[in-house]
């Protein structure tokens, strides 16, 4: 078991024929994810990959085509907004978005539109999910995980490599690993990814990694105090970080003297979580 | 990106909300001459990026042109918190009967737009918020429908606005919106929205934020970025595309990734250092990204050591390595270095630096440990 994603999921790319989107769909099945297709307007009924893989014109085509479940979205930021409503439109329930530097405003459409439908959005500007020897889609390097009992849930990339690593090293695999992004308004957040880890019998323990800006880590400590049998380590980047700077994620900023790691830190103590000094130490806090 | 009041208040202006008759001067003679244009009572308001010029000294009333030239020559001569006050605006000075805050921003926590009021305008909002937080009045915006006209009546109605100003409220409220929306605001602010001795309501003072990931929509704002409160460094760094922020430390940091670049600093302060920046060379970290930001590193004096911390995923170590290469080639630091690879072809990598003068490590904690010992060695 595992959690959004497994070997049933049925994946399309958008943006499969740009540079970003051919590397990591050559990447995501040789991993043997399920991918079944791919749109780029105006390139539809080309073939890539050896002509393994067919390529539309629009979402809708392509699911209809394929019956995807789930899409995956690779185009630059000015477009990434509309690649999300057209998913949403399509009738995918699953969408998870890579690209980093979407609007704000636009980020606000999408989410409320998409939470209308009922869709489940992942990021944007996230490393996307990767469920260790069933599915990897995004960019998580398959080869840094191993399957396991931890579900790790993190608004980071390489920072959730280094984790995953780390749990490697010390024979710990993963069920799911869910990269939420580092953006101020995403789709899913840490409550959503926690709430599904307690009910995913295959996951034992969970492993949260966070960073300084918005109140999302806050919300899962209460989640965590309130309704969570299983434990949880966590780690929250961002300790050294001056207030009213953006390090990097658009979402990384205190901001009125909000969103401090030290909060956030307390915040999930209090809920009895182990927290690491430095992400190297999370796995054995679960050990 | 964050707008100067002036540019604010003309961007206000365009979309119908009242505003003070004023112009902006770089020169107190010219203070002078737009004093006299509105009569002689004036005040003259620095411009510069920061709040807080008010107890700083940076607003003054001027009863005369003569006293604006002044008062103009004195504040431009200014610096607020570390800012140089280079223009000052100069408005006609208003008889106020109430100080009203309005703003429109995105509060994350709810994914949408929200306005914000209180009959508690003129000073701090967050002290506001935070002492007496009944008198702040919230409404979201739905943002796929927009503002309606209702929702800013509720809020006059809230805040106790006499009704004779409803309607101008709600017309001021609706231009916000209109401000906020089509300019990618993070946040579009009248603090004080006054309404004056003759009745009249207007936006006083205004305070604008523009989304960076929305600039590519707005060339008409990004124009109108200043440079000023951004390290020289700074500015560099985003010519090469590199996310780096200057910090007060002598560790250097070189890091993929906004998140393990952020954790590096925070690992190099829990082994007893002090990082000098945050840099995220991003992925692919060619040798021109990393020579330049190898160069944007050493311009400050006080770095003694370097630490590069790369997590090769699509990253590659051998890459980055070469780019490393070619950079000390280019810029042939004097400091030392402490480098950890690790990840897709981290061993060539390493084999590559071997005999590069570089100090290596395994993990991120030894690797911080021994940056934090350099530092101490070289200073």
């Amino acid at each position: 078991m595992s959690i959004l994603v497994d070997k049933n999921t049925r994946l399309i790319v958008q943006g499969i024929t740009g540079n970003e989107g051919l590397f990591h769909t050559t990447q995501m099945v040789a991993y043997g994810t399920n991918v079944v297709g791919g749109v780029t307007p105006g390139k539809g009924g080309e073939w890539v990959l050896d002509g393994k893989l067919p390529v539309f014109d629009s979402v809708k085509t392509a699911k209809e085509a394929t019956d995807a479940n789930a899409t995956i979205i690779f185009v630059p930021a000015r477009f990434a907004p509309d690649a999300m409503f057209e998913a949403a439109d399509a009738g995918i329930p699953l969408v998870i978005c890579i690209t980093e530097g979407v609007a704000v405003q636009d980020m606000m459409r999408v989410r409320n539109y998409l939470d209308q439908k009922k869709v489940r959005l992942i990021g944007p500007n996230c490393p996307g999910l990767l469920t260790p020897g069933e599915a990897k889609v995004g960019i998580i390097p398959g080869d840094i995980a191993i399957p396991g009992n931890v579900g790790v849930v993190s608004r980071s990339g390489t920072l959730t490599y280094e984790v995953l690593y780390a749990m490697k090293n010390l024979g710990m695999g993963a069920t799911t690993c869910v990269g939420i992004g580092g953006d101020p308004i995403n789709g899913t957040n840490f409550l959503d990814v926690l709430e599904m880890f307690e009910h995913d019998p295959k996951t034992e323990k969970v492993i949260m990694i966070g960073e300084i800006g918005g109140s999302e880590e806050e919300k899962a400590a209460q989640y965590i105090a309130d309704k969570m049998t299983k434990p949880v380590a966590a780690f929250i980047a961002g300790q050294t970080a001056p207030a009213g700077k953006r390090m990097g994620h658009a979402g990384a900023i205190i901001e009125g003297g909000a969103g401090t790691a030290a909060d956030k830190i307390k915040a999930l103590e209090a809920a009895g979580v182990k927290v690491a000094k430095h992400p190297e130490e999370i796995p054995t806090l679960l050990q | 990106m964050k707008l100067h009041e002036y540019q604010s208040k003309t961007i206000f202006s365009k979309y119908g909300i009242p505003i003070p008759k004023g112009r902006v001067a770089a020169t107190a003679q010219e203070a002078r001459q737009i004093a006299e244009e509105l009569g002689g009572r004036v005040v003259i308001k620095s411009q510069v990026l920061v709040g807080g010029r008010g107890k700083a000294g940076g607003v003054k009333l001027a009863k005369d042109s003569a006293e604006a030239e002044q008062l103009a020559t004195q504040i431009l001569g200014m610096e607020i918190k570390g800012l140089p006050v280079r223009k000052v605006l100069v408005d006609e000075a208003s008889a106020i009967d109430q100080e009203i805050y309005f703003a429109i921003t995105d509060d994350r926590a709810a994914k949408k737009p929200v306005m914000i009021a209180s009959a508690a305008g003129g000073i701090d909002i967050e002290e506001v918020a935070a002492k007496t937080p009944e008198k702040i009045i919230k409404v979201h915006i739905d943002p796929l429908l927009g503002l309606r006209e209702y929702q800013a009546r509720d809020v006059a109605v809230a805040i106790d606005l006499p009704r004779e100003y409803w309607k101008d409220f709600v017309k001021i409220a609706m231009g916000l919106w209109e401000v906020y929306k089509n300019s990618d605001a993070t946040l579009a602010e009248i603090n004080p929205l006054v309404i004056t001795k003759d009745k009249k309501m207007i936006a006083l003072d205004g305070k604008m934020m523009i989304d960076d990931n929305a600039l590519f929509r707005q060339p008409n704002l990004t124009e109108l970025r200043d440079t000023d409160e951004d390290a020289p460094s700074e500015i560099e760094a985003r010519k090469y595309g590199l996310s780096f922020i200057k910090l007060d430390g002598n560790i250097g940091c070189m890091v993929n990734g906004a998140g393990l670049a952020m954790t590096s600093m925070d690992v190099i302060k829990l082994f007893g250092g002090e990082p000098a920046n945050f840099l995220d060379v991003g992925g692919g970290a060619s040798s021109e990204k990393v020579a330049a930001a190898m160069r944007i590193i050493l311009t400050d004096p006080s770095v003694k050591a370097i630490l590069f911390n790369i997590f090769g995923g699509i990253t590659r170590c051998d890459e980055v390595a070469r780019g490393i290469l070619a950079a000390m080639e280019e810029v042939k630091p004097k400091v030392p270095m402490v480098v950890r690879l690790v990840g897709t072809n981290a061993e060539e990598g390493r084999r590559l630096l071997e005999n590069a003068n570089m100090i290596t490590a395994e993990t991120l904690a030894d690797a911080a440990k021994k940056s934090v010992e350099a530092a101490k060695k070289g200073s």
